[in-house]
């Protein structure tokens, strides 16, 4: 059976056709991740991994098909699904359940990460409406704070969140722990703890990988941290 | 031929792992890498209780000295969680660190958006786990997702020389030693460790209270080796955490067919594709219980797994489906079982499913302790106080 079989209808997602060239340019991004060789060992084909997948249950999703792909190698394909389905995964890990040992969640997340790095369209569309939620983990070293509790963010959650909202200095106020007093982050943070932090997004290259992404963003996180560290006399 | 049922049924009763087929124990080459001057192991203090895991090894899980590795979600949006878990370790008279020199995991951003990588992932870990060694303190996970995603962190660790150097060189700049916990615990294993201590200072009745237990993903499938099964729970076929805390408890333990699926909380669903997180939840797990248990509460073990299962059942409701099952975690269920208070303590009030019937059949006059809780409300407004304490809470 030739890769095309398996290639969705290919303007679904509205992303941009490039050379195979940067297919396989891509791929081998992905191919030579360290765990790449930890996440795939070859598939039976049994389909357990679907069976087991949430995402599968609701899209047109399957992670036997994404690790079939890696292992054939097909650029053309894996990169049909960096545009298409690999931000439908819930990175549960249920397909771990694989017998023969494969991880597509993990070869997702690799994917991923190469979408993002790459600006792919898909990255791009995926993470619109998240930047406050990088921006939050990023600069406060904390990724759910209680002020996000806002009735309009949340309107299914039910009429709670407009308690918690309205009430939210006051009960946090009333919480034991003295940690928890906090409204913009799960807990109080140390400033020498966040500035340590940020040197970890500087120095592994994970703040870079924002800017492919949303460049806006890259340029304000660059200059909370920035300034932090001037503060600290630290070197960025 | 005729199947024999009964014969599988019992040999499934009592499941017996060939020692042949047993995969390695990470802690041989933890250990020699110590050996090799990579890192320091930071050794389990004592007191602690050796726990059965899945291949049939035990692991050590440490009862004081814990350095509790918080949970953003726990913290953030469901107070209570936390809260539960110090104050059933207090209770229970074990010391304990509650650290500011802790960030989170990051790991529900990095599973949700993937702006991270394999060695900014790493260094966030073992900063954490630097930051607990130089307390004097053993780290305690609350976060199933940061128990899975550390195991997962180790492994990398264990099988990349590279990566480990390029942490290491991390973990250097900032001043912090190169430190990999001896085990990596989750607070569900603790309380599993307990469950006989906390048993013993229950003082509600929880024999009328029918629960289903969500067993978090990452807890039990991803580096799945040191999660813990026990063969008088289940017959060893499933993790034993949480439930064994409900049996101890005397609750009626219910099962239902869709006990291995996920929540739904795919990490970025539960924030931007929440049509596909309502949706799992409601029709693959809530109403499922409903359907097949009806019970009382669900009981669960993970920030997402709460949130996603009471959260996702508020519009469920407004479409008339079949939901509508209190949610908490088997830490606030077991703090209300030794007395806790449903709002000082468990913080009920920021959940959203109806646990109102739940602490009624334990016999907890609801309306009287939020009658008191407001009560104690009123000194913070006031002014005469500017926070609660843990005294305020147990007084």
């Amino acid at each position: 059976m030739t890769a095309s079989a398996y290639v969705k209808v290919e303007d679904v997602a509205g992303y941009a056709d490039v050379p195979l060239e940067e297919k396989e340019r891509l791929f081998e991004q992905v191919r030579s991740d360290p765990r790449f060789e930890d996440y795939l060992y070859g598939c039976y084909e049994c389909g357990i991994c679907v069976a087991a997948c949430p995402s599968a249950r609701f899209y047109d999703f399957s992670p036997r098909r994404v690790a079939q792909a890696c292992a054939r190698e097909d650029a053309e394909l894996v990169y049909q699904q960096m545009q298409e389905d690999i931000w439908e995964c819930s990175q549960c890990f249920s397909c771990l359940r694989c017998p023969r040992g494969n991880n597509p969640g993990g070869l997702i997340t690799i994917m991923r990460e190469v979408a993002v790095n790459n600006g792919l369209a898909s990255a791009r569309e995926a993470l619109e409406g998240y930047s406050r939620i990088i921006y939050k983990i990023m600069s406060t070293g904390t990724q759910v704070s209680p002020d996000m509790l806002q009735p309009d963010a949340f309107p299914d959650w039910g009429p709670e969140v407009r308690d918690v909202s309205e009430n939210l200095d006051l009960w946090r106020r009333a919480l034991p722990p003295e940690t928890h007093h906090t409204t913009s982050t799960g807990w109080d943070v140390s400033e020498r703890t966040l500035v340590e932090l940020y040197l970890i997004w500087l120095r592994t290259g994970a703040l870079d990988m924002i800017k492919e992404v949303d460049e806006g963003l890259h340029m304000i996180l660059q200059e909370v941290m920035e300034e932090r560290l001037e503060e600290e006399g630290i070197e960025a | 031929m005729t199947i024999p049922v009964d014969e599988l049924k019992r040999k499934k009763e009592r499941f017996e792992r060939d020692p042949e087929t047993l995969p390695e124990d990470f802690h041989e080459q933890l250990f020699q890498l110590e050996e090799d001057g990579e890192w320091t192991i930071q050794r389990v203090p004592e007191p602690y209780v050796e726990v059965p895991t899945k291949y049939g090894r035990s692991k050590k899980v440490p009862m004081a000295h814990l350095w509790h590795h918080k949970s953003c979600g726990q913290c953030g949006h469901i107070p209570g969680y936390s809260t539960s878990i110090f104050w059933i370790m207090r209770k229970l008279g074990y010391e304990y660190e509650d650290p500011r020199d802790q960030t989170s995991c990051t790991a529900w951003n990095y599973y949700a958006s993937a702006t991270s990588n394999a060695a900014a992932q790493a260094a966030v870990a073992m900063r954490n786990f630097a930051a607990a060694s130089e307390s004097g303190y053993y780290p305690l996970i609350h976060c199933g997702t940061s128990y899975g995603h550390y195991k997962e962190v180790r492994a990398e660790l264990l099988r990349h020389a590279e990566l480990r150097r390029e942490v290491r060189d991390v973990l250097a700049t900032l001043g912090k030693p190169f430190v990999m916990p001896e085990e990596i615990v989750h607070y569900s294993e603790y309380l599993y460790a307990v469950r006989d201590q906390i048993a013993a200072q229950q003082v509600r009745d929880c024999s009328r209270v029918a629960v289903t237990v969500h067993p978090a993903c990452h807890y039990y499938k991803l580096v799945e080796g040191d999660a813990i099964y026990d063969p008088d729970v289940y017959g060893g076929q499933r993790t034993a955490v949480v439930t064994a805390v409900a049996e101890a408890l005397g609750a009626e333990v219910r099962t239902y067919s869709t006990w291995f699926d996920c929540c739904g909380f795919g990490f970025r669903h539960i924030l931007v594709q929440r049509d596909f997180t309502r949706s799992f939840a409601t029709q693959r797990k809530i109403e499922v219980m409903k359907e097949e248990a009806n019970p009382d509460v669900v009981l669960t073990h993970d920030t997402g797994c709460v949130t996603t299962l009471d959260k996702s059942q508020f519009a469920a409701k407004a479409h008339e489906r079949n939901v509508g099952v209190a949610v908490l975690s088997e830490a606030q269920f077991a703090a209300l079982a030794m007395g806790a208070h449903p709002y000082k303590v468990c913080q009920l009030h920021w959940h959203s499913a109806d646990y109102r019937p739940l602490l009624e059949k334990l016999g907890i006059d609801w309306e009287q302790a939020w009658a008191e809780f407001q009560e104690s409300l009123k000194k913070l407004e006031s002014g005469e106080r500017q926070y609660l304490t843990w005294d305020d809470v147990d007084g």
